[in-house]
């Protein structure tokens, strides 16, 4: 029997969905018999493979990084799982969403750094403007994963448990595509 | 200022009338006086709700609790329908269900309910009813409005991105504390609860800090201060206390 | 005071005289209308010179109601409609007087003289035009007041609503329901109190019919209510007007006054037991107080929004109080039915829609202006034949009927006949009566976008459908106009407006998705070619054409 070509990845979002995954423990084992990761955070493969069975990701889109990711992996990807709040709703991530960008950058880089490179050590006179430099640039706002491109599978929960994500790991190797139903909820 | 809704009861209903009429193929006895809502609970049959708070008067605002009526081409709110003789209503046909769950969907596009994040995650009746009304993400576009909180009380908070306007802190001030602090300002989607003429709610002087309107409120919207993520829990068993007692003295 | 039928009938006679002594009547347009455009002006000038030549005893000239042709204001009509003169300026007052009794003046002849004018059939507006709204005297006149007299003196309640029932009316404020039954139901319920609510709060963007009459002809619509007021057995009425509307308001307070003068309001009118009193009350400015739970939480001091019926005002309104809401066009048509019997009232009209519905037309049409035509009339007359066909070389595209409730017809029903049960059939309502006409330069998906707009705005924010979803909605029409819309988007929009039209608590939001099923339903290709094209068929939309 083939095992489960799975890819995980990890958008605008903090990796706690990750660190629950990874709270499976011993059960992973047993999981992962049945499942190749192909891709993500937890192996070492740079390029998005031409083809995954599954990709579970998790984020919001909040970047262009991030939209031009989606977008391949949409295309390369068979059942594709929203994992987690920030995936299905945008979640933290979309908080920034009143505000503008810049004011955003601004708020985290330059107002609350406490060392201005550029001035200075403690000089915050001079507030050197942020510039897009070898980082994505954001969006506007931060938007949930299906709101770009289609997705099969909605897992929300922030995390989604552990106990929630083996099963769901269970029906993909089994090869269904599962309903979530009330398994797991908003802000879970 | 004065509240939306008439505060009078019915007085075409007759509550010495008694009728039979059908809830999901179960015949079921009623008060003509009773909502349909309220039978059906009496019949263990759950309709879901967020306007309807017991103790409070009646809305039809949120429309989750929409059913059908055979012979109906209309929906109808089971909290303000009442039963006539031998009327069948049906509560879960698949048309009414996903309804309600667009509807359900509606509520978490207009403001920032930012679960993960909330006092009342886990104690929520919005995160409730998506549960069980099986609603795992959201169709539409969420609207991210820039609403303020207003923390100026010092007991109490208005977290007005998540609220839903349900209006329960307007009813009970009114109903049951008397105070009429709360009210709602504009119109639409720009609708707002808002503190007497809409000033901080630390400079009430109606505010009688009673606390009631936070323990009424679904969402995190209203909450006690010093409550982290979670932690807050929701006190409503004086609601129905008081409104009989209200009663009682209407009665002497 | 209190009148005896010899008094009315004194009253009359006496201005027939004061008429029939002058040779020369010269009639001012004195509504809205003409009035923003300098008719006050005119109608100085025109007296002024008058006074200057000594004809002051042989010409009157006098600040008359809507004379209907607005687009061509101000307008004055000499001899009662002999001739008529638009785009008059106060600088013509010396051309016009010069012309009395001889030629008319051509440079200022009204080029609508012929369909405009002559195609219609007036009930409602039959004073329109004709008389001092001012002067209650006028009124008197022209058999007014005769109704209400003949109901108090020579019918019985029962009498009167049947006369009601059996000429066929239907309310004219939107959903047709049959007067009759509501006037029945209100009169059967058990309440020795009830009042009576004339619908003033006329809120549909292009509709001014409710507001024209108020200003021509506000007697009409109090004889109407005091008639009703008899009928149903209640005592006081109350008229809803927007605060929009001042110079409605001022006629109507105006009315009222003069009424109670003559004790044709009051105590004991014409010597009978019946009393009846009529306050204004404005409205401030939410369409959604035209719905009538709403208008009624808005008189007694409440919020302005509605709430779900049943129970209905018939049996639980005004303070719980039993209540008759009409709606002022409503109202216009009662007196003649009383004073010409039901027969005449039903002889006019369709089968199921008698009488005659009086339209404000409005939009990319020659004659714009206020009409009055039997129901029944086609589009075609009305928009081609009335109105003069579309300016500018321009195709007639679609007519919107029923206001934001309503929907957009296009070409292929232009042989319609306009009545409650044909506009149902397409899609859209008679609504009040505004009617916009839209021709080939307008992009239809825009139109709906428009009108979804002002649903958005105007939706009270209290059922979570309406207040969400019109949001949702009109940011979906704005994308598709933007031209960055996807077919999937095209799919919620449909599955939105079958969700508020179903679950929404009032009729603001279950036919506010009207404009949208309208135009998806007769103009699906201009949609297509927004989202899947990139393109507006009518190149109205200008962010169209970027491929996003």
């Amino acid at each position: 029997m083939n095992r489960l070509r799975l890819a995980t990845t990890w958008l605008d979002g903090c990796s706690g969905c990750h660190m629950s995954l990874l709270d499976l423990d011993e059960a992973l084992l047993d999981i992962l018999a049945g499942v190749e990761m192909v891709y993500g955070p937890l192996v070492d493969v740079k390029d998005f493979p031409a083809r995954a069975d599954v990709t579970l990701v998790e984020g919001a889109v909040g970047s262009e990084a991030d939209r031009r990711h989606i977008l391949e992996i949409r295309e390369r990807t068979g059942i594709l799982v929203s994992f987690g709040d920030c995936a299905v709703t945008a979640n933290v991530p979309a908080m920034r969403n009143r505000f503008p960008v810049e004011a955003v950058i601004a708020r985290a880089y330059v107002d609350n750094a406490d060392r201005h490179p550029a001035a200075g050590d403690g000089a915050a006179a001079e507030r050197p403007a942020f510039a897009f430099t070898g980082v994505p640039r954001l969006c506007p706002t931060a938007r949930p994963v299906h709101e770009f491109v289609p997705v099969d599978v909605f897992v929300p929960g922030c995390p989604p448990a552990a106990a929630v994500i083996a099963w769901l790991l269970t029906e993909l190797v089994a090869g269904r595509t599962p309903e979530i139903g009330g398994r797991s909820r908003f802000g879970a | 200022m004065s509240p939306e809704f008439p505060k009078k009861v019915r007085s075409d209903l007759n509550p010495s009338r008694v009728l039979t009429f059908r809830i999901d193929g179960r015949d079921v006895s009623a008060r003509a006086d009773e909502s349909i809502l309220i039978v059906a609970r009496q019949n263990g049959i759950a309709i879901p709700t967020l306007c309807h708070l017991d103790g409070l008067s009646e809305r039809g605002a949120c429309r989750l609790c929409i059913v059908e009526i055979k012979g109906s081409a209309r929906l109808q709110p089971a909290c303000v329908t009442y039963p006539r003789q031998d009327m069948e209503v049906v509560t879960t046909s698949e048309r009414v269900v996903a309804y309600r769950r667009k509807i359900l969907e509606l509520l978490f596009t207009e403001r920032n309910h930012v679960c993960s994040v909330c006092v009342s995650n886990g104690h929520c009746e919005l995160q409730d009813l998506a549960v069980e009304l099986g609603v795992s993400h959201v169709r539409y576009p969420y609207l991210y409005p820039g609403y303020p909180v207003d923390a100026s009380h010092e007991r109490f908070c208005v977290d007005h991105n998540r609220c839903v306007l349900c209006l329960r802190c307007v009813r009970v001030c009114d109903e049951i504390e008397g105070a009429h602090t709360w009210d709602v300002m504009g119109r639409g989607i720009t609708s707002q609860v808002i503190i007497d003429l809409n000033q901080p709610w630390g400079t009430s002087e109606t505010c009688t800090s009673c606390g009631k309107c936070v323990q009424v409120c679904p969402t995190g919207a209203l909450t006690e201060k010093g409550r982290s993520v979670a932690e807050i829990s929701r006190r409503r068993r004086f609601l129905p206390y008081l409104q009989m007692m209200r009663e009682r003295r209407d009665e002497r | 005071m209190i009148l005896h039928s010899e008094d009315l009938h004194r009253i009359a006679r006496d201005e027939q005289d004061r008429r029939d002594g002058f040779r020369h009547q010269v009639h001012v347009c004195m509504a809205a209308g003409c009035l923003s455009c300098g008719s006050g002006e005119v109608k100085q000038a025109l007296e002024a010179e008058v006074a200057r030549r000594g004809l002051a005893g042989r010409c009157q000239v006098k600040g008359v109601g809507c004379l209907g042709l607005c687009a061509a204001g101000p307008l004055v009509a000499v001899d009662d409609g002999a001739t008529r003169y638009q785009g008059v300026q106060a600088a013509d007052a010396a051309a016009i007087v010069d012309a009395l009794g001889g030629s008319p003046v051509e440079r200022l002849r009204c080029s609508g003289d012929m369909a405009f004018f002559q195609r219609q059939t007036r009930i409602v507006t039959e004073n329109c035009g004709r008389i001092d709204p001012e002067r209650i005297e006028e009124y008197i006149a022209a058999a007014g007041y005769h109704g209400l007299h003949r109901a108090l003196t020579g019918m019985s309640r029962q009498e009167v609503i049947d006369e009601v029932g059996h000429s066929g009316l239907r309310g004219r404020g939107g959903a047709g329901f049959p007067a009759g039954l509501k006037w029945t139901a209100v009169a059967k319920a058990g309440d020795s109190l009830k009042f009576v609510i004339c619908n003033a709060d006329e809120g549909d963007p292009g509709a001014f019919m409710d507001r024209s009459v108020l200003e021509s002809d506000p007697h009409r619509v109090i004889e109407g209510m005091a008639i009703a007021g008899y009928a149903i057995g209640a005592s006081q009425g109350f008229i809803y007007v927007r605060a929009e509307y001042p110079l409605a308001v001022k006629r109507v307070r105006h009315a009222l006054a003069q009424a109670e003068r003559l004790g044709l309001l009051g105590n004991g009118i014409f010597h009978t037991p019946f009393t009846f009193h009529i306050k204004v009350r404005l409205g401030a400015g939410a369409f959604v107080c035209g719905e009538e739970t709403a208008l009624i939480a808005s008189i007694e001091g409440r919020m302005g929004r509605p709430r779900p019926r049943p129970p209905f005002p018939a049996e639980f309104g005004l303070w719980e109080h039993p209540t008759l809401i009409n709606n002022v066009e409503t109202f216009a048509n009662v007196a003649p039915i009383i004073r010409n019997g039901a027969a005449w009232f039903s002889a006019i009209g369709t089968e199921k829609s008698r009488g005659t519905k009086v339209f404000a037309l409005a939009g990319k049409v020659v004659n714009t202006g206020l009409i009055e035509v039997p129901m029944g009339t086609t589009l075609r007359d009305i928009v081609f034949e009335i109105g003069g066909g579309i300016p500018g070389g321009r195709r007639f595209k679609a007519v919107q009927t029923g206001g934001p409730s309503g929907g957009c017809i296009p070409s292929q029903f232009l042989d319609m006949p306009v009545d409650y049960e044909s506009l149902a059939q397409v899609g859209s309502i008679m609504g009040s009566g505004g009617m916009i006409v839209i021709d080939d330069s307008a992009c239809m998906v825009d139109v709906a976008r428009f009108f979804m707009e002002f649903c958005m705005t105007e939706s009270c924010g209290k059922c979570v459908p309406c207040r969400v979803g019109t949001r949702q909605i009109h940011d979906l029409l704005a994308r598709i106009t933007a031209g960055q819309a996807t077919p999937a988007d095209q799919a919620t929009l449909e599955d939105l407006c079958d969700l508020v039209r179903h679950t929404s608590l009032c009729g603001l939001g279950q036919s506010s998705p009207n404009p949208v099923l309208t135009t998806l339903k007769y103009f699906r290709d201009e949609y297509h070619a927004h989202i899947h094209e990139r393109r507006c068929l009518a190149g109205a939309c200008s962010a169209a054409g970027e491929v996003v």
